[in-house]
């Protein structure tokens, strides 16, 4: 029986993150954007193993951000805690609700009806005025038991927050996989039927990964909007869910820290071809999809593992 | 009575536009099984080449009924060219993959493509509006129209026509009927499934290119015009039943219906409205409102 | 009711297609039936309904007394009637190792007492922690050279033994197996028969098993059921009913090459 490296390494991971980011204070509004991203994509990552590729996590990352905006804008709660738990909270309730549905359909109906829900709610907080219609709005500084997070010297509470949330979803993630629920996963990715006939209902697993995917989403959403201090009704659009399932290919499915290393590779080469070639990023990016497709379809994890082996 | 006709008559003008956005993303998937989201680019590409080609025939001082032709033109250009460049270049190699897979390749053939317009065209609007106003306006009960409107509503309907004459009349229709039906039976009776395929996505391509060729004298054509006419059509296409050209028609008329509606009466639903309709069909009868495959699970 | 499995007057019928036309069959414990007939004859049409993945359009049937037919296959697994698939439904992407941790990880799951509680730390029926009682799968079927090996890779022969020891991981009290030398050479027939039956009789079940080989059916079932146009033409012994001439006529005379679809 193979050791499991894993929790180990993702501790180090921690601690590596945590020192980088007192040494390199530029680098930490990157980081925390990119954990944010990559908690959705953590979740896009759970249903592509499951088989079914979600094109409207943006649904769940628009709502998480938005529940905790509106908790922050209207009502002036900053505590970055409470915020998440409520963005958790409120994307889960959504996806619980929602999955009833979408746990029957599978392939491109699924991918349709998901991007279909994602952009309803586009459609209304668009025209909804009270929440700044396509404006959106901005979100206070966020604090943690009255300490600030953000201010004008230093980002670093909010990036240690984030990689600590990073690291422990990605660790339960990783042993999540290991349950006989989580194992189900490949198995219905694989062969639906044959796990209904060992006696496991299929709906009811893609039900519950559905509305953990949802959760990951909101608080990605969440914790995004927090980082850059406005949140508007483009998280819900469905290009933005292209973008995440765009990471989480890139990253490919093998392991539960791909998702955020790909989603900091996206945002270090967004945020350098928007700089030096804004009007070639997404040729870029689009270039990049169709190499990795054919030519490396595990995703840029596969080349760490080939390395490892 | 007059706000209720204005409903329909926008309704109608509005379906015959999503039917010609939508016509070719459902031939495609019809026949090939991919849902082509490089579509939106291809309707991009169609309103930039309309508005250089319109353009540039009126900025020559030629006849001006000549900027139609030159709108066609363009459309037929950037299918015939983008079309098989796109079908024999990339997706011929995809053939076999997971729909899904091949979903991915048409997005990212969309993302090189809204790059590739704002490298040849820049990012400032192109306005080429002599085409809608040359007809004129059209006046009855109350409510005014350009012609040019109702000159859309004439060719998305010749458009659905040619199509369904040619799938139920003519040879070559009844030979893709048989591929859609059933490719490899078809392979093996002899059939150049390969050349129907490329022939299908080059008409797809085409059908796209003019419906934003036809819409470019009616907007600023900019960057990003691609990204919201995706996902209409998916959502005209999806309730009319993915593959289905009556179910495009049927669904463009809904669409439009129900948009008209919105924006008259309740114009915050306008958005919304659309996408509710389209998951309602998705959860109620996922096949479309003309039956198609089996989709639900167990 | 002494009889383990028992199915009641079943009639199915698709269109103008007869599957099965007053079907009534009892199954002891303990019994090796061999299920014969030409395609089409009704046999796998048969094992649907027993599992569940058909419902007869008239008739019932019985398992332990209880009445199981409108039951959903996955009820139908959990209660203890397990099969195993004429062309093998395995999960291609995991090792032979891993089918198995996911087959017996569900049968742990359903052992919870409540969706909140934890699993047992031994999987029921085959009183081990998961990775032993996956191993000891692996033994019985002798399959552990193949234990890190992608399914979808695996020799013929190899997936037919995986796809029924997975069908063990239930615990079955009745066993229902679809051609389970079907797509395997005839050499390797009698092998991978003998290593099925020692593995399953340990487990004390009825074997129902679908068969087109007459030698196999001769040397391996207790009982026979010869199955025609949807009707059973014989029950009985072996010996018996392969000489019945009706059954030398219809099932073993206008026996045809081609495999039957597995409806599954």
């Amino acid at each position: 029986m193979k050791k499991d490296r894993t929790p180990s390494l993702l501790l180090a991971t921690l601690v590596a993150l945590l020192i980088l980011g007192l040494v390199l204070p530029e680098w930490r509004f990157l980081g925390t954007l990119a954990i944010g991203k990559g908690l959705t994509v953590l979740g896009l990552l759970l249903l592509l193993r499951t088989g079914l590729v979600s094109f409207g996590q943006g649904l769940y990352y628009c709502l998480g951000a938005y529940a905790a905006g509106t908790l922050g804008q209207f009502w002036g709660t900053t505590d970055a805690l409470l915020l998440l738990v409520v963005a958790g909270l409120a994307a889960g309730l959504a996806a619980a609700i929602l999955g009833i549905l979408l746990a029957a359909y599978r392939g491109i109906f699924f991918s349709m009806l998901s991007l279909a829900l994602s952009m309803i709610l586009y459609g209304l907080l668009v025209k909804s005025a009270a929440l700044g219609s396509t404006d959106g709005f901005n979100l206070p500084a966020p604090t943690l038991f009255g300490l600030p997070l953000v201010s004008h010297d230093s980002r670093y509470p909010l990036f240690v927050l984030a990689c600590v949330l990073g690291v422990a979803a990605a660790l339960a993630m990783h042993y999540y996989f290991r349950t006989p629920l989580g194992r189900l996963s490949p198995a219905i990715r694989d062969n639906e039927i044959r796990v209904e006939y060992l006696g496991a209902s299929v709906r009811a697993a893609v039900h519950v990964k559905y509305v953990i995917a949802g959760i990951l989403a909101g608080v990605g959403g969440a914790l995004t909007g927090m980082t850059v201090g406005h949140i508007d009704p483009e998280m819900a659009y469905w290009t933005t869910s292209g973008e995440f399932v765009f990471v989480a290919i890139l990253s490919g499915t093998g392991s539960v820290a791909a998702p955020f290393l790909g989603s900091f590779i996206f945002e270090l080469v967004r945020t350098f071809a928007y700089e030096y070639s804004p009007n070639s990023w997404q040729l870029a990016l689009g270039t990049a999809m169709l190499l990795i497709i054919v030519f490396l379809p595990a995703g840029l994890w596969s080349l760490v593992q080939r390395r490892r082996a | 009575m007059s706000a209720l006709l204005a409903v329909v008559v926008d309704g109608v003008i509005y379906a015959s536009w999503l039917f010609m956005i939508a016509v070719g993303l459902t031939l495609i998937y019809g026949v090939m099984k991919i849902l082509n989201i490089a579509h939106g680019s291809l309707y991009a590409l169609g309103a930039y080449g309309a508005a250089s080609l319109a353009g540039y025939w009126l900025s020559q001082g030629y006849a001006p009924f000549g900027s139609y032709a030159a709108l066609l033109a363009a459309a037929a250009l950037v299918g015939l060219i983008i079309g098989p460049l796109i079908e024999r270049g990339l997706l011929r190699f995809m053939y076999g993959r997971d729909e899904i897979i091949l979903l991915l390749v048409t997005y990212a053939v969309f993302l090189i493509l809204e790059d590739a317009i704002k490298l040849i065209w820049g990012v400032d609007p192109y306005i080429i509006s002599e085409p809608y106003g040359l007809l004129g306006i059209v006046e009855f009960a109350n409510l005014v129209y350009p012609t040019y409107s109702f000159m859309l509503i004439v060719v998305s309907l010749a458009v659905g026509v040619l199509l369904a004459w040619v799938l139920h009349r003519t040879r070559h229709g009844k030979l893709l009927a048989a591929v859609i039906h059933d490719r490899e039976v078809s392979q093996a009776m002899g059939v150049n499934v390969r050349r129907y395929y490329l022939a299908t996505f080059t008409a797809g391509a085409i059908l796209a290119a003019l419906g934003g060729a036809l819409t470019a004298p009616t907007v600023s054509v900019v960057p990003g015009m691609g990204v919201e006419v995706i996902v209409l059509a998916f959502a005209v296409v999806v309730i009319g039943g993915l593959g289905s050209l009556p179910g495009a028609a049927l669904g463009a008329l809904i669409v439009g219906l129900l948009r008209a509606a919105a924006v008259h009466y309740a114009p915050a639903l306008e958005l919304f409205s659309i996408y509710l309709v389209m998951a309602l069909v998705l959860a109620f009868r996922p096949q479309g409102l003309f039956a198609g495959e089996q989709v639900r699970t167990i | 009711m002494s009889h383990l499995l028992e199915a009641r007057n079943l009639d199915k019928r698709f269109g103008a297609v007869t599957a099965a036309a007053d079907i009534s069959v009892t199954v002891a414990p303990d019994s090796v039936i061999g299920l014969i007939g030409t395609n089409g004859a009704g046999k796998t049409t048969f094992v649907n309904m027993v599992t569940g993945y058909l419902k007869p359009d008239k008739g019932r049937i019985y398992f332990e007394g209880r009445d199981i037919t409108a039951l959903h296959p996955r009820q139908v697994t959990r209660l203890g009637i397990c099969r195993s698939f004429q062309i093998p439904q395995l999960y291609n992407s995991l090792s032979a190792y891993d089918n198995l941790i996911v087959a017996l990880g569900i049968v742990l799951r359903n052992a919870k007492p409540a969706p909140w509680a934890r699993a047992p730390r031994l999987v029921p029926g085959h009183d081990l922690p998961l990775a032993d009682a996956a191993e000891a799968l692996l033994e019985r079927f002798d399959l552990g050279e193949f234990r890190d090996k992608p399914a979808g890779v695996l020799p013929e022969g190899v997936r037919k033994l995986l796809d029924i020891a997975m069908a063990l991981a239930n615990k079955p009290r009745v066993l229902l197996l679809d051609e389970p030398t079907s797509g395997v050479s005839s050499e390797e027939k009698f092998a991978i028969m003998d290593r099925v039956m020692s593995a399953v009789r340990a487990e004390g079940a009825a074997v129902l098993f679908v068969e087109h080989d007459m030698d196999i059916v001769a040397r391996y079932a207790g009982r026979v059921l010869a199955f025609y146009e949807g009707r059973i033409l014989a029950d009985g012994a072996p010996d018996v009913v392969l000489a019945d001439p009706q059954v030398r006529e219809y099932v073993i005379g206008g026996q045809a090459e081609p495999k039957e679809v597995s409806h599954a």
